[in-house]
């Protein structure tokens, strides 16, 4: 005799908990299911993101950045540090303790809400039934959130210890001399920059030419000279012919434009994408279909093909974040309960933890251009923002755009201090309808960042105090 | 129960109207068949009544908005025993809790920065201002898109829209035109740029008529119940002119003329929004009691402003009279698609040549302006010459001379 719920929801990540709880909150009762242990074989729900994803990786950032300003920063301030070292047990100890942290609190807030936690690997079978190890449960509604793994490049199969994936590379116990990254995404580029700071050499190997194309082509400009002056050695065009590990060591060979190359390293990193975690995931009277690369295909509103039962965050399609993930939990939850939910895809703002950190929320000036909208452009240097001169990160810019009849704010893309959470103004802003003439409006407070945005909507009309600005060319 | 109140029905030359008045409000107790709100199209202005006794639950359509024919303006609540006669917020709350969509007049929309400054600028008034924004905020492409789309009504005595700017010395007063104006202004450019107008004179000695009238005045009121003015004999001698020189009753549609078996004279009179011209319908065949009687309706109609858009449409030929005001003579405009408008002057003693004499003679100069491209000048001329002749004896009707 199975148990039966008003929902069962298959994952405990951004998607899975948030979604739970949201169900919990409109009185409906629910099930959630979730594999994830921690290193001590406890359940630890929070999915990828908190336990080998957005959580460590950002703990990692921090701490790494920490140590590059103690070695090289401080001075500048007048503060004289001697014999800095690195202890990079400590530095995986704290950064576990955070995952620790915010794990336990996730597992305290389902309990808080009376959400039944079951641990174990969740299938669906038919009729919205679903396997847990030997018991089954069954529901009215079932939300699939299990989430994506990292992908495997072809022909370079990962070992754990010399060729890793993204998890691999947040568990590395000394600090590797020499690091290829495969892969010049978000992930490769914050997870390279960790261990350069950390004192790695590191270079990055893409496939194409192109970088970052998902930002603003200026913005990526920027971004690819940052790092470059950092001395990460981004190589793109750079086809992967073979991969070995020859006594402990790595061995790349790769063509590019200059020809053939071969490199010996102390660890890769391969960091090509994720696929989403469909395998074994439903029988196939269930009723749900995966496509080819492993996703499952949902309607605007994460509806399945089956009535009662829906699929959100990285298992279906669009940018796989987990802001996204819990946006599209809340409203399956709420469709479920009868109200009136959407998620608007199109405006989700995406964050680069690199230092500068990279944000961006709307469109980019060649989505623009590349559908004929007419549009202004307004930007602002953060070398001309006294706040960030006088923290001494001076580097990168914000740019706006707007529409150039209504001056609605299509895009806001920025490279530079506390970019991740300046953009959340801008997506507050966006949300509203607001134009740039209404930010310009807007009374910002001083010495801050934020101020640099403010700044840049002066510019779209063509006004900015803090920077001499040439006349726009009449079109 | 909810009832819909609905923009009635227009005809297909009509695309879109304006709400241009609500004379309820939001909790207001009405009856059935109690006029609700005003809807100007360009020909008429529409009368929305209540569909039936209730309480206004919600107003959809903000003053100044464009309408769509059948579209809702308002919905109806039951009114709740003693509730009678005083508005009932409580119910508009609950209401607009549950319509996401429901924008009422009561409370004021969110404006933000740019669009107050931009209304306030240009001294707009917020709530002829449609917002788009969350939760129906003013955003600032509202306001500009209001600005282009704009046709205000200017109200007589609302000062929000009328701006007094003084340069120097010397005031000027900006009012936006109604929209009926900018019809009219657009079909009277459109028939002057399509037609080659031009207008031939001639006069008509009144003395005949005049006589006719006064013989026959109180027989004619007490049989037919009507007054004899002078209109009903010119719409008859126009008529009859009309029969024997069919090209000025006739219209240009592509490259065809097309010649209409039937007469339908179009009587301009003025009204309180600007020219209007109803249709006497087959008036060959209309009495002179018909004609007469018809004529007063419509001008005491169109004072009213309560012509359909029906019977102004259509129209072979049009007549209009300048003398109400004063005018000698005048060059009338023609209504297209018609060939030909009769002017009608004041009647003005005169001293006149007869038989050698002089005499006064109550004359009237008569114009005929018409279509050279399907009009030549001799038929023009000789069809105002028949109506002078048949004017200056109407026996001539009867004897068809």
């Amino acid at each position: 005799m199975s148990e039966k719920f008003d929902v069962i929801i298959i994952g405990a990540g951004p998607g899975g908990y948030v979604a739970a709880i949201r169900c919990a909150q409109l009185g409906l009762k629910t099930a959630c299911i979730d594999d994830w242990v921690n290193q001590d074989n406890n359940p630890s729900p929070g999915g990828t993101c908190l336990n080998v994803g957005c959580i460590p990786s950002k703990a990692m950032i921090e701490s790494s950045e920490q140590y590059q300003k103690a070695q090289h920063e401080l001075a500048a301030h007048g503060v004289n540090v001697r014999g800095v070292k690195l202890d990079l047990a400590t530095m995986l100890a704290r950064k576990n303790k955070v995952v620790h942290e915010l794990t336990s609190g996730v597992a305290a807030l389902l309990a808080a809400n009376k959400v039944t936690f079951i641990h174990g690997r969740g299938k669906l079978l038919a009729n919205k039934v679903v396997e847990v190890g030997k018991k089954t449960v069954t529901a009215d509604n079932v939300i699939i959130a299990t989430g994506s793994s990292p992908s495997e490049l072809k022909g370079v199969a990962y070992d754990g210890k010399t060729i890793v994936d993204s998890t691999g590379a947040l568990e590395f116990n000394s600090v590797p001399k020499r690091l290829c990254v495969i892969g010049v995404g978000v992930i490769g580029l914050e997870l390279g920059s960790v261990w350069r700071r950390l004192g790695s050499e590191v270079f990055m190997l893409k496939s194409s030419h192109s970088f970052l194309p998902a930002a603003d082509q200026s913005i990526a400009k920027e971004a690819l000279k940052a790092f470059s002056e950092q001395g990460l050695d981004i190589r793109m065009g750079a086809k992967i012919k073979n991969v070995s590990v020859v006594r402990g060591k790595a061995l790349i060979e790769y063509d590019d434009e200059q020809g053939s190359h071969q490199e010996k390293v102390d660890k890769i990193i391969v960091a090509v994408g994720r696929r989403p975690n469909t395998h074994n995931l439903i029988a196939d009277d269930a009723g749900i279909a995966v496509d080819e690369r492993g996703f499952i295909s949902v309607d605007e509103k994460c509806r399945t093909a089956v009535d009662g039962i829906y699929a959100i965050g990285d298992v279906v399609r669009g940018p796989m974040l987990a802001h996204k993930a819990s946006e599209e939990g809340v409203m399956v939850a709420e469709l479920i309960k009868g109200e009136f939910a959407q998620v608007d895809l199109d405006t989700i703002p995406s964050v680069i933890y690199t230092a500068p950190e990279i944000a961006w929320v709307g469109k980019t000036e060649q989505t623009l251009k590349k559908e004929g909208i007419d549009y202004n452009v307004g930007t602002f240097p953060f070398a001309a923002n006294g706040r960030a001169r006088a923290l001494g990160e001076t580097g990168g810019l914000i740019k706006i755009l707007a529409h150039a009849k209504t001056d609605r704010i299509l895009g806001v893309h920025i490279i530079g201090p506390q970019a991740s959470e300046t953009i959340a103004q801008a997506k507050i802003a966006m949300e509203m309808g607001a134009s740039s003439e209404d930010i310009a409006l807007t009374m910002f407070a001083h010495p801050t960042l934020s101020e640099t945005l403010h700044e840049a909507a002066l510019s779209v009309q063509e006004r900015a105090i803090h920077a001499v600005q040439p006349k726009r060319k009449k079109s | 129960m909810t009832i819909e109140v609905n923009v009635p029905s227009f005809p297909e030359s009509v695309a879109d109207g304006t709400l241009v008045t609500w004379h309820k409000q939001v909790g207001d107790v009405v009856e059935a068949e109690e006029i609700l709100a005003d809807v100007e199209t360009d020909k008429v202005v529409f009368e929305v009544p209540a569909p039936s006794d209730g309480i206004i639950e919600s107003i959809l359509i903000k003053e100044g908005a464009t309408v769509l024919s059948g579209e809702i303006l308002a919905t109806l609540g039951e009114v709740e025993a003693g509730t009678a006669h005083k508005p009932a917020p409580a119910i508009v709350e609950q209401r607009s809790a549950v319509a996401t969509e429901v924008s009422t007049d009561e409370a004021d929309a969110f404006i933000t920065p740019a669009a107050r400054k931009m209304i306030e600028e240009k001294s707009l008034d917020a709530k002829q201002i449609q917002g788009t924004g969350k939760g129906g905020s003013i955003l600032k492409e509202d306001v500009i898109k209001h600005l282009e789309n704009s046709s205000q009504k200017a109200p007589p005595a609302a000062a929000s829209v009328d701006i007094d700017q003084v340069s120097g010395e010397r005031l000027e007063k900006r009012v936006p035109m109604t929209r009926l104006r900018k019809r009219i202004a657009e079909r009277l450019l459109e028939s002057q740029s399509n037609a080659a107008i031009l207008t031939t004179f001639n006069e008509v000695n009144m003395q005949p008529v005049m006589e006719l009238r006064a013989k026959y005045k109180e027989a004619f009121e007490k049989k037919h119940g009507t007054r004899l003015g002078f209109m009903s004999f010119f719409v008859k001698a126009v008529c009859e002119a009309l029969k024997r020189f069919p090209e000025v009753n006739a219209s240009i549609d592509g490259d065809d003329i097309v010649y209409h078996g039937y007469f339908d004279i179009g009587i301009a009179v003025g009204s309180p929004r600007g020219l209007v011209v109803p249709i006497l319908r087959d008036a060959d065949q209309m009495s002179l009691a018909e004609i007469e009687a018809t004529i007063r309706d419509f001008g005491a109609r169109a004072q009213a402003g309560k012509l359909s858009i029906e019977e102004m449409t259509g129209g072979t030929f049009s007549v209009t009279n300048g003398g109400v005001f004063g005018s000698l003579m005048s060059t009338p405009i023609i209504n297209p698609p018609q060939s030909g408008i009769l002017g009608m002057h004041k009647i003005q003693e005169r001293p006149m040549a007869e038989n050698g004499q002089v005499v006064i003679r109550p004359m009237m100069y008569l114009a005929h302006s018409y279509d050279h491209r399907i009009v030549d000048g001799r038929g023009a001329v000789l069809f105002l010459v028949a109506i002078k002749e048949l004017l200056e004896d109407p026996a001539r009707i009867l004897l068809d001379l």
